[in-house]
């Protein structure tokens, strides 16, 4: 037991760092469900399409959870409830741009996407365009998207499970990976959208306790709340704060987080395991519902942790208050919802993991291998046995460089990785989608253009270059050569500028003509896979 | 996508190939109609979350204002944007079922099988 100080009462006890009955048992629980899905799954999983898409097999209902269980992150639940904790009010409007991009992606991807593509959202961008180079390159973006975003993951959940379970953090990132790998490489998609069910479902059903235990405590007056946290930490707990004090900055992050979403490979993958593009639409509005809902309830959370455990106790704990929801959880019903709490965000941290790994080994084995090096002629066998084997070498350099990052500074990578998706990813899908004179070249050159300079302009932020490679000024202050915190509004216009100048430079009469040709299959749904 | 059974015959001369599918006035103005209408969503999208945001980062003290006791505007404004999200959404799928579907289905009755 810690026994830490709640503001000026009595010390507070956690079972917080220390495997208890209650987080073991739940955590069990929850493995041993998921693998018995696993197993039925892996009966049902034999072809590339089982294998991929789940034989298009889910529901919209079944589909939106599970979108909604791949975008819920560990990081997005602790992270977004300590926010708020911590800072107040920025965290409610840190909180409003995850949900923003998921009506663009119903505007202008869904449906198409559903409607064009097979197994990845590389299959969309290079459907009437050159398929080596343009799959090289998509396969390039989607790769490097997840590949950034894995690794945040991992080193968030190795720290995040050291710090609730009080495991070690090499064993915590071998246990994360074997589990993982257990579902994904035996029960492919379908059983990795079960696992996403499950824990979206789990981690809806906590949320939705802490935040009642919370508002129980205040009359179910959410004003109430909001005077107590006033009391404590002033006014100004309440108001915005220095989040979007730059408006330049402040829309640049809107615009990574808000168009990232229709270029995160893991989530794009989802459209193609409902039957049509009708499900692909439905799904989106039952997803954008239940994280709308999450974030809508995440504050409450947050909020009630400041005010009943106090901001001292919560950084008394973990610096970056990301143990904020777990120890009100704790105040408010004791040991056992701490456990389920925990065992709840070790679910995600899994399913999340899985449906990443899912992703990355996908643009390998359909994009380069089946598509390039096969010339798209594998056979079913060959082409399952590529993506288990793809599957592997992703588990297992996920776990590898989970480790090797250990206790670095990686949150900067989320943001490198929606930063690709909306500037590498996504002008790339949307411009082959919509523009009619889009060429292979004019696709390629803007992957490359968005992809290159979202790396190059984060490594030379002041969160990289400043507070990771520690370059300070004369007053001691960490700096970027770029001011710019992310890159997105200047990334995303190059790798649109780049795409429409180079297609315009090398017409391609044939991608042209399949252009008119598909739209049947892009707007009718006609000979959609 | 299974296509429309075929207890429905339309009359022969009405089926088209797929080129003259493409080409026709109908299909034409299907798929501006679509874009139209994703295009207006997106403008209100924009309109409440970056109007959200660059209302914040312009004008702090107005979104500081207290409307209770202690809440701030800035806190309806919030749960706003949030609930902007879900009826744009869910007026786009409206529209799809309404408008977009049966449209889509009557085109592709009239594809040549």
């Amino acid at each position: 037991m810690i026994p830490v100080l709640a503001a000026g009462a009595a010390p507070l006890q956690t079972s917080l760092g220390k495997p208890t009955v209650a987080s073991i048992g739940f955590f069990f629980a929850i493995v041993v469900l998921t693998l018995i899905i696993t197993y039925f799954a892996a009966r049902k999983t034999k072809t590339s399409s089982e294998y991929y898409a789940a034989g298009r097999s889910v529901s919209a209902g079944q589909n939106g959870l599970a979108l909604a269980g791949d975008y819920m992150s560990a990081a997005s639940f602790l992270g977004i409830s300590g926010m708020v904790a911590l800072k107040g009010y920025d965290g409610m409007i840190y909180a409003t741009g995850w949900l923003a991009g998921w009506p663009a992606l119903m505007f202008l991807v869904a449906e198409p996407l559903r409607n064009l593509g097979k197994f990845t959202f590389a299959d969309v961008v290079a459907f009437r365009l050159r398929q080596t180079p343009v799959r090289i390159a998509a396969a390039f973006g989607g790769i490097a998207t997840v590949l950034f975003y894995t690794i945040a993951q991992m080193v968030g959940s190795g720290s995040l499970i050291k710090l609730m379970f009080g495991i070690d953090y090499v064993w915590a990132e071998l246990i994360v990976g074997v589990v993982m790998l257990g579902y994904v490489l035996f029960g492919g998609m379908l059983a990795t959208t079960w696992v996403q069910i499950i824990k979206a479902v789990l981690l809806l059903i906590g949320v939705t306790i802490l935040t009642i235990l919370v508002l129980s405590r205040f009359g179910f007056d959410p004003t109430n709340l909001y005077a107590a946290v006033s009391t404590q930490y002033g006014q100004a707990a309440l108001e915005p704060g220095g989040l979007v004090s730059n408006p330049v900055e402040a829309v640049s992050l809107g615009l990574a987080l808000m168009f990232g979403l229709l270029g995160l490979p893991h989530i794009l993958m989802r459209f193609y395991t409902v039957p049509d593009a009708k499900a692909a639409r439905k799904s989106v509005l039952y997803a954008t519902g239940l994280i709308g809902y999450f974030y809508l309830i995440i504050p409450i959370v947050g909020f009630g942790a400041a005010a009943l455990v106090g901001r001292d106790v919560i950084t008394s704990v973990d610096k970056s208050g990301n143990m904020a929801a777990p120890l009100v959880g704790e105040l408010l019903a004791g040991a056992p919802f701490l456990g389920f709490i925990a065992a709840v965000a070790f679910a995600t941290i899994l399913a999340v993991v899985a449906g990443l790994t899912l992703a990355g080994a996908s643009a390998y084995s359909h994009d380069i291998y089946v598509s390039v090096l096969k010339d798209g002629r594998a056979t079913e066998e060959e082409q399952v046995r590529a993506a288990k084997m793809a599957t592997v070498v992703f588990g297992v350099a996920a776990v590898a460089l989970g480790i090797a990052f250990e206790g670095q500074n990686v949150a900067f990578m989320v943001g490198l990785a929606f930063s690709i998706a909306a500037s590498a990813n996504f002008p790339a899908l949307l411009m082959s989608v919509l523009w009619k004179r889009f060429t292979t070249m004019g696709a390629v050159w803007s992957i490359v253009t968005g992809a290159v300079l979202s790396v190059v302009m984060i490594v030379l932020s002041p969160t990289v270059w400043g507070d990771v490679l520690k370059h300070v000024d004369a007053a001691g202050k960490p700096y970027g050569i770029i001011p710019l915190k992310n890159p997105a509004i200047v990334s995303m216009t190059a790798a649109f500028v780049v795409g429409i100048v180079v297609s315009l430079l090398s017409e391609e009469k044939k991608a042209q003509e399949a252009f008119e040709r598909e739209k049947i299959r892009t707007y009718l749904g006609v000979g959609a896979e | 996508m299974s296509a429309a059974p075929a207890t429905v015959k339309p009359p022969a001369r009405t089926q088209k190939t797929a080129q003259e599918l493409v080409e026709s006035p109908e299909f034409k103005a299907l798929v501006r109609k679509r874009w139209t209408v994703s295009a207006v969503m997106l403008v209100l999208l924009f309109v409440s979350y970056y109007g959200y945001i660059l209302l914040i980062a312009a004008n702090k003290p107005l979104v500081s204002t207290k409307i209770g006791a202690v809440t701030t505007l800035a806190i309806p404004l919030g749960i706003l944007s949030i609930v902007a999200a879900w009826v744009l959404t869910g007026v786009y799928v409206a529209w799809a079922n309404k408008a977009y579907d049966p449209e889509v289905e009557r085109l592709k009755r009239q594809l040549e099988r």
